[in-house]
């Protein structure tokens, strides 16, 4: 599965970067975020329980807000809700 | 879709959800099975215990290492990629407690540690290795912990480099012409046993040419401390891993953490007091990261203490002579095994990979490496191998206790990257005589001062994967984005 990043809505766009492992989740989570402007929302699907670390770490570093962290049942998918600060 | 509550930031891990039950049940299996391993060998021959000894030591590992995302492919990466000093901060407690434990062994008597020659081979090693590292997503114990997780692109990078190194190691033809002629010269005054054919072979001459004709010492050594105490706390410990530990994370907080420290804190500050504060927050931030840096480094040391210990009672000093007192074969000439006696990876997976080639018809016992030093035994039987194996069973039990266990397979991609990147890491590892762990972490931590000079070229080697990778990366979002301006 490739990386996937469309718009989804006015000023929200999803990142499905599932399959990807370390690296790849948290550099484009990085340059998606790096494209937003203030205020709009990243929609983050991945499945690399490591990166998920780094993401949060990047995001109190740079101030971005995570506002919603989902994680199906049963699975290691995870989708996040980023606010571009 | 269980969604969970709001969430503002957390360097620390997402909330905790339980266990469930399926994975619990898996879980006893996996340590059932490394229980019944163990047991079931000492029933055999009551020697085994010293392979029991590196299989729950391994389990440990694995356990901490997964539990706390220990990763120095992540430590080096991730400051450079992303700007988060996590792991880079997790690395170093585990460094500084290594190195206290591993002091307290030394002075009791029981270190198995020997220093490796320090000299530009290092750097160069760990450049190649760090580049690797950074393709792959994870060192070699990253891996092997990823491995346990499901990861199949993991398991990819552990074979990519496991069947690299043999590779190296046995080859010569036109690779010798490569080897500068003092090296070959040195090499033949080497007098070593035909059988192993030295001068053909490039990493025969490589070894036997350069790196044996360079100087190995500890820090305790080379500032002459005759006192054991003194060498060991002071030198060893002390100077060669708490000082570079305190300066680097002082570098690392300058550079990657303060700005947002004093911008969460600006109304409170209070010029060094701050500061300090700040360099705190730095090292507790993630506090799975810092327990995991703690266990690993107890562990790593009194993993010496307890072989060095099983060594002295079953009358050995490598497990080369369990092997051949219990009637196995593949040892070395001199009738030994790799034997390091503490944490230590690569090495024993070329192993694995050298005895699956030598079944293949081919003979791989031609050379320094595997003919003369560290034999091909049957993997069932490579103690080391043992704690390899544990190390991965060990993650799994606790990704699967966190419900993060899962059988990923590897897009074309991600094989690629785990094939190419692993290829590096094997060249890296042979060149550095060892990986993050047996190269960096166990050197560091036992006054070995060539541990900084791999240490400081897998730096390096991150920095440049790092810059490919953001190069890439970039190269694909522009793709993804061209449907839409932005």
């Amino acid at each position: 599965m490739a990386v996937k990043f469309e718009k989804t809505g006015d000023g929200t766009y999803v990142l499905d970067v599932q399959g990807y492992v370390c690296p790849h989740p948290q550099l484009y989570t990085k340059k998606g975020m790096e494209k937003l402007k203030q205020g709009e929302i990243l929609d983050l699907i991945f499945d690399n329980p490591s990166s998920g670390e780094s993401i949060m770490a990047m995001c109190q570093a740079e101030g971005n807000e995570i506002i919603e962290q989902k994680k199906e049942a049963g699975k290691t998918t995870m989708r996040w809700r980023i606010r571009k600060s | 879709m269980t969604s969970l509550p709001c969430n503002t930031v957390n360097v620390d891990t997402p909330p905790v959800v339980s266990t469930e039950p399926r994975n619990v049940i898996r879980a006893f299996i996996v340590l059932g099975f490394f229980a019944l391993v163990s047991l079931s060998s000492f029933a055999v021959d009551h020697r085994f215990i010293y392979y029991s000894a590196y299989l729950w030591f391994g389990f440990t590992y694995g356990m901490s290492l997964q539990y706390g995302r220990f990763c120095m492919a992540s430590a080096i990466r991730d400051l450079f990629a992303v700007g988060v000093p996590r792991m880079a901060v997790g690395i170093m407690i585990a460094v500084v407690l290594f190195s206290l434990v591993s002091a307290l062994v030394t002075v009791a008597g029981k270190s198995t540690f020997h220093p490796s020659p320090i000299g530009l081979y290092s750097v160069i090693g760990g450049l190649i290795f760090g580049i690797g590292m950074v393709y792959t997503g994870g060192c070699a114990s990253g891996s092997l912990y990823k491995t346990g997780e499901g990861s199949i692109a993991a398991l990819l990078v552990v074979l990519s480099l496991s069947f690299t190194q043999v590779f190296l190691v046995d080859a010569g033809g036109w690779l010798n012409q490569l080897i500068p002629a003092a090296w070959t010269q040195a090499t033949l005054a080497q007098d070593l046993p035909a059988v192993i054919t030295p001068t053909d072979g490039w990493y025969d001459q490589f070894l036997a040419g350069y790196v044996w004709n360079l100087k190995a010492h500890t820090v305790g050594e080379l500032l002459g401390f005759t006192n054991t105490v003194y060498a060991a706390f002071i030198g060893n410990s002390l100077i060669n891993s708490i000082i570079p530990a305190i300066l680097i994370l002082a570098g690392i907080y300058v550079r990657w953490f303060r700005k947002g420290y004093l911008r969460d804190n600006k109304s409170q500050y209070q010029g060094f007091r701050t500061e300090l504060a700040g360099y705190w927050s730095m090292i507790t931030a993630s506090k799975r990261t810092a327990i995991a840096g703690l266990v690993l480094g107890v562990a790593a040391g009194l993993h010496m203490w307890v072989m060095q210990g099983l060594q002295f009672r079953l009358g050995i000093s490598n497990a080369g002579e369990l092997l051949s007192g219990m009637g196995y074969s593949g040892l070395s000439i001199q009738d030994t095994v790799f034997d390091p006696g503490y944490f230590y990876i690569t090495t024993q997976e070329a192993q694995g990979a050298a005895w699956v080639v030598q079944k293949l018809g081919f003979n791989v016992t031609d050379n320094i490496f595997f003919g003369l030093d560290n034999g091909v035994p049957n993997p069932i039987l490579n103690p080391v191998l043992w704690m390899s194996i544990a190390l991965v069973g060990g993650a799994a039990v606790m990704a699967l206790l966190n419900n993060e266990f899962k059988l990923k397979m590897p897009t074309l991609e991600i094989a690629t990257w785990a094939i190419f990147g692993g290829i590096l890491m094997g060249i890296g590892a042979r060149i550095g005589l060892g990986c993050n762990i047996g190269a960096f972490f166990a050197t560091v931590t036992n006054g070995d001062p060539s541990g900084w000079l791999f240490g400081l070229g897998m730096t390096v080697g991150g920095f440049i994967g790092v810059k490919f990778f953001n190069w890439w990366i970039e190269r694909q979002m522009a793709k993804e984005m061209s449907a839409f301006d932005l």
